[in-house]
Formats: C-alpha cells, sequence, structure tokens
C-alpha cells in the first residue's frame, strides 16, 4: 500500500436485518486530504463513518488505517479509535465536564497524559477554535456552534490521523453553521486527514479533494468538486447537487 | 414527673439503639449501593450471562419479603452450620436486599442518559470500563439522588425489622424499656417515632442540598432541547 494513504475502504458491506445499507462501499484517502459524502438520507453515510471506527460493526470488507487494518478481530480497537477523531451531528459533548475537562480527559484517561500536560494541550486546542475563553463553561451554556467548536477541540486534543465528520452542521441555526465551517476549512488547509458527511457545499467547495455521492448504498459517482458541478455524469448526481445547492445554498469561503 | 423520669433514664439505652439503628442502616445503604451499582451495570453492559444474573438476582431480592430473609439468613443459615451473628445476618439480608432496588434506581439514571454520550466516549478510545466510571456513571448517580433518597428513607424504616432476629436496634431497646418500667408503651413509642422521623427528614433534608450542590447547568435544560424537534 502507498504511503500516503491514510484511510483505505474496501467493499464494505452492512445490513441492518434485511434492509443492506451498505453494499460494497470502496474510498481511499491520501494523507492531507478532505472527502465529502452526500446522498439522500438513509443511504448508509452516518453508517459508513460509523464502521470506519468499528462503531458499527460492518459485515463484510475491510478497513485499514495507516496501514493498520482496523477490521482485524485482533486489532485494539480502543488504540485504533485513539487515532480517529470524529465529530458528531449532535456534538455529543459531556454534558457533566466543562469545556476545558471535555477537551483534556481523552489525553488523560485514554493517552494517559498528565494533567498538567493535559490542560495546556487542551487550551491549546480551545484556542485553535477560538473558544479559550469559555473553557470554564459546561456544554448546555455555549451555543450550539460553540458546542460543536468545542467538539472539535475534543478530537485534535488525540493528534488524530483522520477526523470523522457525520452532518457537523445539520443541528446549527443557520447563522452558527459558518463559524463551524470556518474551524473545519481552516484544518483542511492546514492539511488534517478529513471524511466528511455534509451538505454544506461552502466546505466542500472550498476544500474538499473530492465529493462521493453515496445512494443506495453504493457510489454512484465519486470526483473532484468543480468535476461533479459541471460535468456530473450521471444525471441522478446533477439533479442531488442542483437539490442541495438550492437548499443549503453555495456559499463558499 | 415521675413520666419525665421514665423518658431521663430511657435515654441512654435509647440511643445505644439508635446507634445500632445508624450502623445497620449505613450498612445495608452501603452494601446496597456498591452491589446496586454492580447490577445495573451488568444488566445494562454485561454479556448475557452476567445480564440474566443480575436480572435473576434482582426478581428474588424484590419478591419476597424482608421479614422472610432475615429469617432465612439468621436462622436457616444456623441450620447448615454457617454461625452468622444477627447483626451480620442482618447486614446480608438487608444489603443484598437494598441492592435490588438501587440497581433499579440506577439501571433507570443509566438509561436516561443520551446514547451519544457512550457513543463519543467510546469514539475516543476509551473502553467500556472507563467510560462507564468517568462519562456514564458521573451523570446517573447524579440522576439518582432523587430516587435514591426514597430508598434511603425505605431502609432506614426497614432496619426495625431487624427486631425480629434479636439485633438491639431502637425497637428493641424501646421493647426493653416498656418491659422494665412496667408500660409506658405510648410514651417510649412516640418518642421511637419521633426519633425515626428527624433520621429521615434530616437524610431528606441533606440529600436534596447534595443534589442541588451537585447539579450541573444543562441537566435542567434536557426539556429545552426537546422543544427544538
Amino acid at each position: 500500500m502507498a504511503n500516503n494513504v491514510t484511510l483505505r475502504i474496501e467493499d464494505l458491506h452492512k445490513s441492518y436485518g434485511a434492509l443492506e445499507v451498505l453494499k460494497g462501499v470502496s474510498v481511499d484517502i491520501n494523507k492531507g486530504e478532505s472527502k465529502v459524502i452526500i446522498g439522500p438520507s438513509g443511504t448508509g453515510k452516518s453508517t459508513l463513518l460509523r464502521c470506519i471506527n468499528r462503531l458499527t460493526q460492518p459485515d463484510s470488507g475491510r478497513v485499514w488505517l495507516d496501514g493498520v487494518e482496523v477490521t482485524d478481530r485482533k486489532v485494539d480497537i480502543n488504540r485504533v479509535r485513539a487515532t480517529i477523531g470524529m465529530v458528531f451531528q449532535d456534538f455529543n459533548l459531556f454534558s457533566h465536564l466543562r469545556i476545558l475537562g471535555n477537551v483534556r480527559i481523552g489525553p488523560m484517561e485514554v493517552k494517559g497524559m498528565e494533567k498538567k500536560e493535559a490542560t495546556e494541550l487542551a487550551m491549546e486546542e480551545l484556542r485553535r477554535v477560538g473558544l479559550a475563553d469559555k473553557a470554564d463553561a459546561y456544554p448546555a451554556e455555549l451555543s450550539g456552534g460553540q458546542q460543536q467548536r468545542a467538539s472539535i477541540a475534543r478530537a485534535l486534543a488525540m493528534d488524530p490521523k483522520l477526523i470523522l465528520f457525520d452532518e457537523p452542521t445539520s443541528a446549527l441555526d443557520p447563522e452558527l453553521i459558518g463559524e463551524v465551517l470556518e474551524v473545519m476549512i481552516n484544518l483542511a488547509r492546514e492539511g488534517m486527514t478529513m471524511l466528511v458527511v455534509s451538505h454544506e457545499m461552502g466546505f466542500a467547495r472550498s476544500v474538499a479533494d473530492e465529493i462521493i455521492f453515496l445512494e443506495n448504498g453504493v457510489i454512484l459517482e465519486a470526483g473532484p468538486p468543480d468535476q461533479l458541478f459541471v460535468h456530473p455524469k450521471h444525471k441522478r448526481t446533477a439533479e442531488f447537487l442542483n437539490k442541495i445547492t438550492e437548499l443549503y445554498g453555495e456559499t463558499s469561503k | 414527673m415521675d413520666r419525665l423520669m421514665v423518658v431521663w433514664n430511657a435515654f441512654p439505652a435509647l440511643l445505644g439503639g439508635l446507634a445500632i439503628t445508624v450502623e445497620l442502616a449505613l450498612a445495608f445503604l452501603g452494601l446496597g449501593l456498591a452491589l446496586g451499582i454492580l447490577l445495573a451495570l451488568s444488566r445494562i453492559y454485561g454479556n448475557r450471562f452476567l445480564a440474566s444474573i443480575a436480572s435473576a438476582f434482582e426478581q428474588v431480592f424484590r419478591g419476597i419479603p424482608a421479614i422472610v430473609f432475615l429469617f432465612l439468613f439468621y436462622f436457616g443459615s444456623a441450620q447448615i452450620g454457617l454461625n452468622l451473628s444477627a447483626f451480620s445476618a442482618a447486614i446480608l439480608a438487608m444489603g443484598l436486599r437494598s441492592s435490588a432496588y438501587q440497581s433499579q434506581i440506577f439501571r433507570g439514571a443509566i438509561q436516561s442518559i443520551s446514547s451519544g454520550q457512550m457513543m463519543a466516549a467510546r469514539a475516543l478510545g476509551m473502553n467500556l470500563y472507563k467510560a462507564a466510571r468517568h462519562i456514564i456513571l458521573p451523570q446517573a448517580l447524579r440522576f439518582s439522588i432523587a430516587p435514591w433518597t426514597n430508598e434511603y428513607a425505605g431502609v432506614l424504616k426497614d432496619t426495625s425489622l431487624c427486631y425480629a432476629i434479636g439485633v438491639t436496634e431502637i425497637m428493641r431497646q424501646g421493647r426493653y424499656i416498656v418491659a422494665r418500667t412496667f408500660g409506658n408503651s405510648l410514651l417510649i413509642y412516640i418518642l421511637i417515632a419521633i426519633i425515626y422521623f428527624i433520621l429521615v427528614y434530616a437524610g431528606n433534608r441533606f440529600f436534596s442540598f447534595l443534589e442541588a450542590r451537585l447539579r450541573i447547568p444543562g441537566f435542567e435544560t434536557k426539556g429545552e432541547r426537546t422543544e427544538r424537534i
């Protein structure tokens, strides 16, 4: 495998009962690349992300992260997960911890870092997302946009090789989406490897290396944003892109 | 005046009984707390074997009267050669019983925590134990304080059942005083009633204080989240 491939997903299948959600999905992401997955709801976008860190167990197919097979039954999955950041639609910040506590608990409890060191690291990540002044607040005291930025800081504090974003702006009020997208765009520009499920074309058009159109459990089409927008191979891709740009706008940074 | 002297003279013995009552209550609640949390965790996160054992345990200990357990653990155990003191037998019987009830409290509280909390913890790389200890339990235990106050009151009052196997807790001391002083039932039992009431009342006040003290912004805003749907 080429050295610069961070994530390789090969022929992933997943069914829930009789419903086959993923019907053989393969994706490669090189180090420093950002890819965006779009597609109608219920087509397995979130399932695909969760199969990568095995929060959902795929039925078949393989996933490698930096040459380590994640889907190998014998792999220490907690060690793998510690190197994959995950950002959720509903933020899922730990409600009983202050923002600082949320960001440093991973390094402390998973990596065994000393509290002092973890605190410094956490403060640095909070500055990175513009939330250093909210370190002592509880999650519920923040706006949705701030909570999502905090959850990005929580992922960053683990120094991940890859960050998975599961519809990071879908739960946000429209005026709060921009601040989260800005953080994500900066991350992508700094060279973070990212796989993003989102219909925010602002992010896709400004920094994504590829847009992957997933429908009914298969990748219908994938390509650089400009190609997909200007010369989509499938009529269905064009239709879908038109629909989401209509809905979400196309403001790029 | 005579009556007042009876009360005055009864006090040391009643206080001795009160000490035993408090010891019993603390032991029942402590054993119940530790085991109750383990039972709840087993029910929710354990494999099928562990979960069904925990479930069976809960069913048995909630399905049989306390007095029957006291007799079984004290008189019954003696018959098979286990010479438990009345005090130890009481702790086992009532502590195990309380753990079954407490596990229901903790199970409800744990299940009320959004599944996203566990998912986020596991996604960070925490194992199940760490996720439960650092993320789930600190939240669930806060939710448990209010229902746990009920268990506290129930268990404290049920210590009086230990009278029946000869533990000299406050009720038995009361009985002795009534017998020694030829009567005075009304007076002594009213005194005991007041003491129980004060213990329960003080406990309730303490747990309300604790709940307020440990309250975290956001736990009360859950309603706000549902309104948004």
